[in-house]
């Protein structure tokens, strides 16, 4: 097997040519899908485990103190304690709660992100799925976890996660918009909805410096909206412990509970790997469009480096807000889309319309 | 299915009724609000109080005065040395004792710290109520400087029962003055910080600037004190109007909102800090040295009759009436909590918001329970 | 302001008014029936109008109880006490809950630690004890488990 890392394309083909050659072509494909399926799943642990700490982390340093330092090196096997004890807990059932609503509601939530994380590219080559229509799917897969999230409020019967479920669902509903438009904006310039081709039309320049003014706004509108999403950051009213309710997830105890808390995690690295993906080049190296030296230099650092640096930037960037910001009330922050981040989303559509034609951009 | 409905009035319009406490993170302390909603909106709200009712004015009936002080303390615990010096300018002014000078300086300086520390963790805890939960850890780093150095002057950081009826129970730490002058050197610095994480950010006036209004006829009549009722406009601090121990020899700004709504009361109180630090300025350099209490008799008996002293903590106006019979244990004491009139008017302010709105609200007047249900 | 002017002022329309010991603050010593009347007559007041009720009280003297309102004038930073005393057997008092709001609270403290039940109030229910505790702040409140007689 040949492994090229700056071209990973090279080691999945010979995978495939591997098992194509040892068996029929119907089990390779079979053997292919488990494997990938297997692949995610234990990204999805380790990652997820991984965001959990470094929130942790992140936190204490804003917020001038340590952080987890006792269980393991630095405190690294923190997660792995939280997640056993999450696991040893008791799972408390509820009188007449419809019960499997209430068993299912925190699968729905992770197959939504399990989903969309199919379709992100991570590296030259490294990709499961590439659809031609990459980012209408993202979109629309990330859509199923409020179906996850009013399913969790309705079945807990009780009137404060029911409360928890229609805010959140309210919220995330009138962000998704948001999101969408923002995204458009970038699929207007390159042309394609395909994440490979927008990710090598950057060869030149990333689309937030090629695009300048309007992929800027649209930057800025794609973040806002998705902190909002993910019910995170200053958008967590549905969820906060001083409001009145915990939220849609107050019923739930033990594992389930942990299901919901990953989820909101990988729903988090998903919207920074979007948005790595869309605006800042995804894989490819910082390149400015001429400088073949400077471009060379960029290329020695493998992709798959450059697209982890970017995402734990974007990351970061989201846990700051968090920790800083006072949250918004339900109606400020259903003001704030559909007043105004709709209208600039709007306005900034026209816009991209209007430089795409004229050439005027990169 | 009788029990579980109990707690729950529904009428015909979609109202329903819900508790908020007597546990709950955002009330600060065991304090029931029985909140009546309307889907996100609040149509009245009824305060319960008397989950923490120690009966301290009745204990106090069959203690000697200095040992009431103690009591004090528990009280308002943030502004416990406020407490402490009201009950002692009663019993001194009843027994007609002239303090020396440098006990009402010591007096003073102790209670612009203590002003300054409560408005800290009232600061602190304000910020998590609203989510920006660094706050709270900024705050309380800061107030560990001013903990520590009562620490060393009296031995303890939040209760210290310092004040006796006739001057102070022994002389400060002879490192009081130069830590004091450290830490107001330190905070200056820190405290426009404060100003950049909370008093500037949008989502924060969004949250509290025409939330929670309170006019000035309405801060009267419902007696609210303290920063709550200047940040209404109505001037009510006692330290000017009705000046005790060394706040006639110092200048002072009484700080003055007319808004009315939370914002105003969030300045008000970021505005007496820079105060109380100017106050301590103006005294901690000059503190005269002629001895730490007054000659008092071994055991106090106050002359028969009613005696009345008003003092401003840092919540608001607290009086002691302090009534005696010429025994060595008073026949009645009365304190009138500045809390006890803050909490009540919850309702008349915080009905036609949102839930939200009522956290910010209670926030803002800066409720302590324990004072509230003595 | 002038408290001698309003003595006058006051014996000139209510009668029984005695002046009180001024350790203090200047006091008025008055009947129990007149009461609202003359809080009215001090709220009102062309000279400076009393309008901060700042305490609300009462004290057991053994023979009779004494309910105390203590007022401020805001704009002329006058303090007056207002004294009445009311009949320990049975303590009726006209309320003033309708003039100041936050009477309506201190006069259910007293009525929850003293028994002093207030006329026409709007809601005198209990604010701190249970239903059947008695009155503490009573001189002759016995209770044999928590209080300790010395």
């Amino acid at each position: 097997m040949s492994f090229n890392i700056y071209d990973l394309s090279s080691f999945t083909s010979s995978i495939d040519k591997g098992l194509n050659s040892a068996m029929t072509p119907f089990w390779a494909t079979a053997l292919e899908f488990v494997i990938i399926g297997l692949v995610f799943l234990l990204f999805y642990a380790v990652v997820g485990l991984f965001l959990v700490y470094a929130e942790r982390k992140v936190c204490a340093i804003i917020q001038n103190r340590v952080g987890p330092n006792r269980v393991g090196k630095w405190g690294l096997m923190q997660t792995v304690a939280d997640l056993i004890k999450l696991l040893t807990k008791e799972l408390i059932p509820i009188k007449r709660s419809d019960k499997l609503l209430f068993n299912i509601a925190p699968f729905i939530v992770i197959l939504a992100s399990f989903m969309a994380i199919a379709a992100i590219p991570f590296s030259k080559g490294l990709q499961a799925i590439d659809f031609n229509i990459g980012i209408f799917y993202i979109i629309a897969v990330s859509s199923l976890g409020v179906v996850g999230i009013l399913l969790a409020g309705w079945s807990s019967n009780s009137k404060y996660s029911l409360i928890g479920a229609m805010r959140s669902g309210a919220q995330i509903v009138s962000y998704e918009l948001s999101v969408g438009l923002s995204l458009l904006t970038i699929v207007i310039f390159a042309g394609s909805m395909q994440l490979s081709t927008i990710v090598e039309s950057q060869a030149d320049g990333w689309w937030l410096f090629k695009g300048h003014i309007s992929a800027f706004i649209a930057f800025i509108v794609f973040l806002i909206a998705s902190t909002a999403e993910t019910n995170r950051g200053p958008f967590d009213l549905a969820e906060a412990e001083s409001e009145l309710t915990a939220g849609f997830h107050t019923e739930y105890s033990g594992i389930k509970f942990a299901f919901f808390f990953l989820a909101e995690y990988m729903n988090m690295f998903i919207v920074a790997s979007i948005a790595v993906t869309v605006f800042l080049g995804g894989w490819m190296p910082l390149h400015i469009g001429g400088w073949a030296g400077f471009n060379h230099i960029m290329d020695f650092i493998p992709p798959l480096v450059w697209y982890i640096m970017k995402t734990a930037f974007i990351i970061y960037v989201i846990m700051w807000f968090k920790w800083t910001f006072p949250r918004l009330r339900i109606d400020q922050l259903l003001t704030l889309e559909w007043k105004y981040l709709l209208p600039i989303n709007l306005v900034n559509i026209v816009l991209v319309a209007f430089l795409t034609l004229m050439g005027w951009y990169f | 299915m009788s029990e579980e409905v109990k707690n729950i009035i529904v009428s015909e319009n979609e109202d329903y009724v819900i508790n908020m406490g007597p546990q709950h993170p955002s009330t600060h302390g065991v304090l029931r609000l029985e909140v009546c909603l309307n889907g996100e909106t609040v149509k009245w709200l009824r305060p319960h109080c008397g989950y923490i009712h120690r009966g301290i004015e009745k204990m106090c009936e069959s203690l000697t005065y200095p040992q009431i002080i103690h009591l004090t303390d528990r009280m308002d615990y943030l502004s416990a040395h406020i407490n402490n010096e009201a009950v002692c300018l009663c019993v001194e002014k009843a027994l007609e004792v002239e303090v020396p000078e440098r006990v009402k300086y010591i007096r003073t300086i102790l209670a612009e710290l203590t002003r300054l520390n409560s408005h800290q963790l009232w600061w602190s805890a304000f910020g998590m109520d609203l989510g920006a939960l660094t706050t709270f850890f900024y705050g309380l780093r800061d107030r560990e400087k001013i903990l520590d150095i009562f620490e060393e002057s009296f031995g303890s950081r939040l209760l210290h029962s310092f004040n006796t009826p006739g001057g102070l129970m022994h002389d400060v730490h002879p490192n009081f003055q130069k830590h004091i002058k450290e830490f107001i050197k330190y905070f200056r610095k820190k405290l426009p910080e404060y100003n950049q994480l909370l008093t500037d950010n949008v989502i924060f006036h969004e949250r509290s600037k025409g939330v929670g209004y309170l006019t000035k006829e309405e801060a009267i009549a419902w007696g609210v004190t303290g920063p709550s009722g200047r940040g209404s406009g109505f001037e009510c601090d006692i330290r000017k109007h009705y000046p005790y121990s060394a706040y006639d020899k110092v200048e002072f700004n009484e700080i003055l909102y007319t808004e009315g709504d939370t914002f105003a009361r969030y300045k008000a109180r970021m505005d007496e800090m820079w105060e109380s630090m100017n106050i301590i300025e103006q005294l901690v350099d000059n503190i005269p040295d002629d001895g730490h209490t007054a000659k008092m008799k071994a055991v106090l008996k106050l002359p028969e009759g009613e005696y009345n002293q008003r003092v401003e903590t840092a919540r608001g106006e607290l009086d002691v009436l302090i009534k005696s019979d010429g025994n060595k244990t008073p026949t009645r004491v009365k304190f009138r909590s500045p809390n006890f009139n803050n909490l009540f008017v919850l309702n008349k302010i915080a009905s036609g918001g949102k839930i939200a709105d009522l956290v910010a609200i209670s926030g803002s007047l800066d409720l302590v329970i324990p004072d509230i249900d003595r | 302001m002038d408290i001698s002017q309003l003595k006058i002022k006051l014996g000139e329309k209510f009668k029984g008014i005695e002046e009180a010991d001024k350790i203090d603050l200047s006091g008025f010593i008055v009947p129990a029936d007149q009461l609202h009347e003359i809080i009215v007559f001090l709220k009102e007041y062309e000279k400076g109008k009393f309008n901060y009720l700042f305490n609300l009280t009462c004290t057991d003297n053994g023979d009779s109880f004494t309910m105390l309102y203590y007022m401020e004038s805001v704009e002329e930073r006058a303090n007056v006490v207002v004294k009445t005393n009311i009949d320990r057997e049975k303590p009726v008092i006209p309320t003033v809950a309708d003039l100041f709001p936050a009477a309506e609270y201190l006069e259910r403290e007293v009525y929850d630690l003293f028994g002093v039940v207030f006329e026409n109030h709007p809601d005198l229910r209990r604010l701190f004890l249970e239903d059947d505790f008695g009155y503490p702040l009573r001189k002759d409140f016995k209770d044999e488990i928590n209080i300790i007689e010395r």
